[in-house]
């Protein structure tokens, strides 16, 4: 059926068909084998494979229907199952027992999910604010087309190309509490004794803030570059021209530009904290003494560990529900912005 | 693009380009030192460490200590090589698979005018913003007896493959990069004579190469950087990806650090080697991610 090259070969069964229909128009409707003389009718016509114009329907379906069982299978399933089992003591062999809200009681009362719910938060705004900063400082550290810079922004990148687990693995090298430890040896040249890291209750839970920050902001810097980019140079070039300092034409062009930028980099870098599992889990998983412990690592606990999938499920509502409405109140507020 | 001109270092915001006094130099320097330092400092040690005899196995040395490739000999011998080939087994497949339903899912969303298209598109979006970590519990339940078909795939490579198939951010690109394919080529290659498959393979696949790029970039770490989902899934350390592997390296005490740097290095190097190769595509494809253009 391959007819890529010419013309010479009878049209397709559906143009012929449709010729069929409108006989006034296109010649004999029965001459299903045009002369070579006769030019190739220009039409946009419907494929030859799916002939029958009664499938023609379900060809979009037939290409989507791959992504739809997955997706149905693998996200929108566990959802439901999830909203379900979170109504449910889930007990293997003894039948699921219906226990109404009492899952999310305890999901949003006990004060093991108060203290994850608490930390999570914290984790969340500090590793938003702290890589946004950066990544900005970063972004207008190494803006420019000069071949050094491109070499310094790829070397900042690297980190967020590494695989999360490697990331958390060097960082609990480097965090050795020991005065022999890696970063308490930089630190011991500048002056200060050996700092115990993730081995404290009270710095585990900022260490692990700063990896997240560590592996976010070259993130938000490449974010940033691209949308300093965008920036108009006409801006620049009439704030020169009107004589305006750099700050001020900082403050008056670059920022109301990057303004859309900044939004979308809150949103991602909140979304990121909350949903955070994978460096705590290899960090400290928790410990010590539950202060670093965040929703996720107490879910995969209770769910995977201990087989309270019941509650496991309400405390994924309860993230969900968190992720949700940040997401639509990000997007409610860039909307009000736009309109503005 | 506008041609460059000597005025362009006044376009950064700092506009450190235009300095060039010894002093500023100097400063340049050490920032741009500092900040590699920094952030590709601790990678680098990883290179470094894995390579060297570690003369003090907990601890993780900033300087060399003398080149061997013990170290990976150890690692072989602790299964890192099993791990690496898991690891590589589900990415080949998980990304091959996502390409593939990727590219069908948007050709009907972007070429076809259908009823249901919208609420299609609504479904995917929607997905992008369920967290995976959200269904990850409930997925457990739903791998362990997929319904209808009642088999287990916890524990099977499958359990780690299939679920990364159906991903919103390549159908997203995909769509939307097609949408942009002009009629008039599909119409020729119509007039032609070509069925739908045709068209889709030989007409519109090949113009999409750069969003073929992108999406298989970005599927290649994000696939790479799965970590709940092979813990979830893998019951055997046999079936360990090597990301989840390293943990259980670092809590076996016969294995030293140098070991557990060997298997990092091996754990970062795709990743970072796919980036370094097509960092055009990644960054084209994070702009996507964060503007959405």
């Amino acid at each position: 059926m391959t007819n890529l090259t010419g013309s010479r070969q009878p049209p397709p069964y559906g143009q012929a068909q449709r010729r069929a229909a409108i006989p006034a128009q296109r010649g004999p409707a029965h001459s299903r084998e045009p002369t070579v003389q006769q030019p190739p009718v220009p039409r946009f016509q419907r494929g030859s494979r799916f002939r029958h114009r009664r499938l023609q329907p379900f060809v979009p379906w037939l290409f989507l229907a791959p992504a739809l069982v997955l997706f149905l299978y693998f996200k929108i399933l566990p959802m439901l199952q999830g909203v379900q089992m979170s109504f449910y003591e889930v007990r293997p062999y003894l039948g699921d027992r219906y226990v109404g809200w009492s899952n999310y009681v305890e999901a949003t009362t006990q004060p093991l999910f108060t203290k994850a719910i608490f930390q999570t938060i914290v984790l969340a705004i500090g590793t938003t604010v702290g890589s946004i900063v950066i990544g900005f400082l970063l972004a207008i550290l190494v803006e420019g087309q000069a071949r050094h810079l491109v070499l310094v922004r790829t070397a900042a990148f690297l980190p967020v190309v590494t695989t999360m687990a490697v990331v958390a693995e060097v960082w609990r090298m480097l965090y050795y509490p020991d005065g022999s430890g890696a970063l308490n040896t930089i630190i011991g040249w500048l002056g200060f004794g050996p700092q115990p890291f993730l081995a404290s209750e009270h710095q585990a839970l900022g260490s692990v803030m700063l990896v997240g920050i560590w592996r976010g902001a070259p993130y938000d810097m490449m974010i940033f570059l691209a949308g300093l980019a965008t920036v108009d140079r006409n801006l620049y070039e009439s704030a020169a021209v009107d004589g305006a300092v750099r700050w001020r034409r900082f403050v008056h062009v670059t920022l109301p530009a990057l303004r859309p930028v900044i939004t979308i980099l809150c949103l991602l870098a909140a979304l990121r904290g909350l949903r955070s599992f994978t460096e705590v889990f290899l960090l400290t998983n928790g410990a010590p003494n539950g202060s670093t412990e965040v929703v996720m690592t107490l879910i995969y606990k209770l769910g995977l560990e201990q087989g309270k999938l019941g509650v496991a499920a309400a405390g994924s509502m309860v993230l969900f529900a968190a992720t949700a409405v940040v997401t639509l109140a990000v997007h409610a507020w860039r909307r009000q912005a736009a309109l503005r | 693009m506008r041609p460059r001109t000597e005025n362009d270092s006044l376009h950064t915001v700092l506009g450190l380009q235009s300095r060039n006094g010894p002093l500023a130099v100097l400063l340049k320097t050490i920032l741009y030192g500092g900040i590699i330092v920094v952030f590709a400092g601790p990678l680098l040690a990883v290179l470094v460490g894995a390579f060297s005899k570690v003369p003090n196995p907990t601890k993780f040395s900033l300087f060399p200590h003398g080149f061997t490739l013990d170290n990976f000999n150890v690692a072989g011998h602790r299964g890192v090589y099993r791990y690496l080939l898991n690891s590589f087994v589900v990415v080949g497949f998980g990304l091959l698979l996502q390409m593939i339903v990727s590219v069908f899912a948007s050709y009907a969303l972007a070429r076809k005018r259908f009823r249901g298209a919208a609420i299609v598109m609504l479904v995917v979006l929607a997905t992008m913003m369920l967290p995976e970590e959200v269904v990850a519990i409930p997925l457990s339940v739903v791998l362990s007896d997929l319904p209808v078909f009642h088999v287990n795939l916890i524990g099977t490579y499958l359990g780690m493959i299939l679920p990364l198939g159906a991903w919103g951010f390549s159908i997203i690109v995909m769509t939307e990069f097609m949408r942009e394919v002009p009629m008039t080529l599909e119409g020729a290659a119509r007039i032609d004579g070509a069925g739908e498959l045709r068209v889709f393979w030989s007409v519109i696949l090949p113009v999409c190469k750069p969003a073929l790029g992108v999406i298989s970039v970005f599927g290649f770490t994000m696939i790479w950087d799965q970590y709940l989902l092979p813990l979830i899934v893998a019951r055997e350390p046999s079936q360990f990806t090597l990301p989840i592997a390293l943990r259980t390296l670092r809590a076996d005490d016969q294995v030293g650090i140098g070991v557990l740097l060997a298997a990092a290095l091996l754990a970062l190097l795709p990743s970072v080697i796919a980036f370094l190769l097509f960092q055009r595509q990644f960054t084209r494809g994070l702009s996507v991610e964060a503007v959405g253009r």
